[in-house]
């Protein structure tokens, strides 16, 4: 206990820490906001609630670090994990995703815990239960006296992710198929009475997620590291993230994301790092029973 | 009638047995029972009432903890205990041991089942999925927080006294412990589905909003039921604890991903919503993940991510509900279309 206190004492004697902890929170939030944003994507189009998310990730981490291995530039990683996740993502459809879509939200948990749990193992036998991470050769930046330092591989990986994100977002407004994905989240049987194919749709969304979390595991690899059995807290962080921020509120997810990494850093700091999943988890609890009072308000004003 | 007390009568002759004409699968036996315990409990709020919680083991691992805690307060000082060094010997008589195991594991019950009280209280206002989860993210939680607490062992876990007798007795012992349980949970769950609590409990699962509207205090069915099933699971963490000597909080006691799923497995495998789907799938997928485990080592987790797919997917009535639609006559029910083929 004392210890805590004096971390956070720490916190207030010396303010530069504050902000060193939240751009650390902030570079690795915005990778959380990216898997995030793909789970609200498919939560909100075919309202499947995906728990393999965080193992996507981890997978698109590994195809990057698999390659980099290769002798194959890091960064060409990052379109690598997209397309070999594509075909992950869109396999698992066709065989198991589009059979529980009209089926109960808890089905679908299930499932795709389960595969999840594929994914991990199949992972850890491949390569193995160590951590991993690619080092990447760039300097390191330091500002105010040393105290903060920014390394350009984690820099070039959060301007990665907005791309990434820009990119997403531009054809979600823009293309045909981004506008028939929007059609089908608002009403899925008016899309197929306007002729969408609402099958191909699903089957496209939950391929462009699956990539999504690919390429954001592909950036987690350089600034962070990875570990076969990591991706259930990465899907824990997601659902905290969309939970938060509620779907199809985009800028909220964002904001969400890079909330709860600022706030995961600051866990770490004044607990320590034993605590850090701990932190991920009850961040989930709080953001729920947030929800749970202001469903209660709605409730009783309804009375 | 008669039939239905041979069946009976059979089934608990061998229950009784057992552990005797196969004596080399006491402590797998053991394990079952342990199954069958966390299959039927879950299923009185998943099945029943439809609220599916992925956190049920957080009153498996509480109920080791709990039941390892006071047997343990009974002879010595339980920080002293937990954090003594292998030069210290704690020694346990025998009226020690069966004191502390018969209060343990009754505490544990009765520690757990408050716990659900307090958890469902807060937890029961989220639905659907949102339970789930909620659910999962308390068992997370707790094992974390126990991981990290210092006076119950921390991460290293607690290690509890040997059965003091011999050790073939002792896997006896725990069989008919376990044994005794699992039937008084069966027993309890027939019982009480077949009274207006069951019926209410149904109600809530079907159409919770209407069931409110007819004037039940859907919260306070939702409470009891889980606060009963977390007994049940509580006493079988306690039986656990002892059974297993030594116990760490991540991977024995709270854990998650390894019993905390087969619980539901179980369930959907042998048939939501049933009397006898819990039971007959925790048989089914024991041997399952027996078989796996042994003979496609490093492959068993794939196996059963398989498993767990392609119940969920393909085989969503599970084996009672297969079977109550192939066989309906079994179950009484009557088909017309098939005694008008019989007569033809």
């Amino acid at each position: 206990m004392d210890q805590f206190l004096a971390n956070i004492s720490l916190l207030f004697e010396f303010p530069i820490v504050n902000l060193k902890i939240v751009i650390d929170g902030v570079m690795i939030g915005a990778l959380f906001a990216l898997s995030a944003y793909g789970l609200a994507l498919v939560w909100g189009v075919m309202n499947v609630k995906n728990l393999a998310q965080g193992d996507f990730v981890i997978a698109g981490g590994y195809v990057a670090w698999w390659l980099a291995n290769q002798g194959v530039h890091p960064l060409l990683g990052v379109p690598a994990a997209f397309v070999v996740l594509w075909i992950l993502g869109w396999v698992i459809y066709k065989l198991v995703i589009t059979r529980v879509i009209e089926r109960d939200l808890f089905t679908s948990l299930l499932a795709t815990f389960g595969i999840a749990i594929i994914i991990a193992q199949v992972l850890n036998l491949l390569f193995g239960s160590d951590t991993q991470s690619i080092a990447l050769k760039y300097d390191t930046l330091y500002f105010m006296d040393g105290f903060i330092d920014v390394p350009i591989a984690k820099l070039l990986g959060v301007l990665m992710a907005a791309a990434l994100a820009t990119g997403v977002i531009l054809f979600m407004k823009w293309s045909r198929m981004g506008q028939a994905i929007r059609a089908t989240a608002q009403d899925a049987r008016a899309a197929r009475v306007l002729g969408i194919n609402t099958e191909k749709v699903y089957a496209f969304t939950f391929s462009l997620n699956s990539a999504i979390c690919g390429a954001a595991g592909a950036i987690v690899v350089m600034v962070w590291v990875i570990q076969p059995f990591y991706g259930i807290t990465h899907s824990i962080r997601a659902f905290v993230i969309v939970t938060a921020a509620g779907l199809g509120n985009l800028p909220g997810v964002i904001a969400a994301g890079l909330g709860i990494g600022a706030l995961e850093q600051y866990g770490a700091h004044i607990f320590g790092i034993g605590y850090q999943q701990a932190v991920a988890v009850l961040l989930l609890l709080i953001v729920l029973l947030i929800r749970l009072v202001q469903q209660k308000r709605v409730r009783k004003s309804l009375q | 009638m008669s039939k239905r007390f041979v069946f009976y009568g059979v089934l608990i002759a061998f229950i009784l047995i057992a552990p005797f004409i196969l004596p080399d699968f006491k402590t797998q036996l053991a394990t079952l029972w342990l199954m069958i315990i966390v299959a039927i409990t879950w299923d009185m709020t998943g099945g029943q009432m439809g609220y599916n919680s992925l956190g049920n083991i957080f009153f498996y691992g509480t109920g080791m903890y709990v039941a390892a805690i006071i047997a343990i307060a009974i002879a010595f000082d339980v920080g002293e205990y937990t954090n003594a060094f292998s030069d210290t010997i704690y020694k346990f008589t025998d009226t020690q041991y069966f004191l502390g195991a018969a209060l343990g594991v009754l505490g544990a019950g009765v520690f757990c089942a408050l716990c659900a009280l307090i958890i469902g209280y807060i937890t029961f206002g989220l639905r659907g999925p949102y339970f789930a989860i909620g659910t999962l993210g308390v068992a997370i939680a707790g094992g974390e927080l126990v991981s990290n607490w210092d006076w119950v062992g921390g991460g290293q876990g607690i290690s509890l006294p040997v059965y003091p007798y011999d050790l073939e007795g002792g896997k006896v012992f725990f069989y008919f412990l376990f044994a005794g349980t699992g039937v008084a949970a069966f027993v309890f769950a027939k019982w009480l589905y077949s009274t207006r609590f069951g019926a209410a409990l149904n109600a809530i699962r079907d159409d919770e909003e209407k069931a409110e509207a007819m004037g039940l205090h859907t919260m306070r069915y939702k409470l009891i039921a889980w606060s009963l099933s977390a007994f049940f699971v509580g006493i079988a963490g306690g039986i656990s604890a002892f059974q297993l000597i030594h116990f760490e909080p991540l991977e024995t006691a709270y854990q998650t991903i390894n019993l905390g799923i087969f619980m539901v497995v179980c369930v959907l495998l042998g048939g939501k919503g049933t009397l006898w789907g819990p039971v007959v799938g925790a048989i089914v997928f024991h041997l399952f993940k027996e078989v796996t485990w042994n003979y496609f080592l490093g492959w068993q987790w794939v196996a059963l991510g398989t498993l767990i797919v392609v119940t969920v997917v393909y085989f969503r009535d599970g084996i009672m509900g297969w079977l109550v639609r192939v066989r309906p006559e079994w179950f009484g029910i009557r088909v017309e279309s098939r005694e008008r083929e019989a007569t033809s």
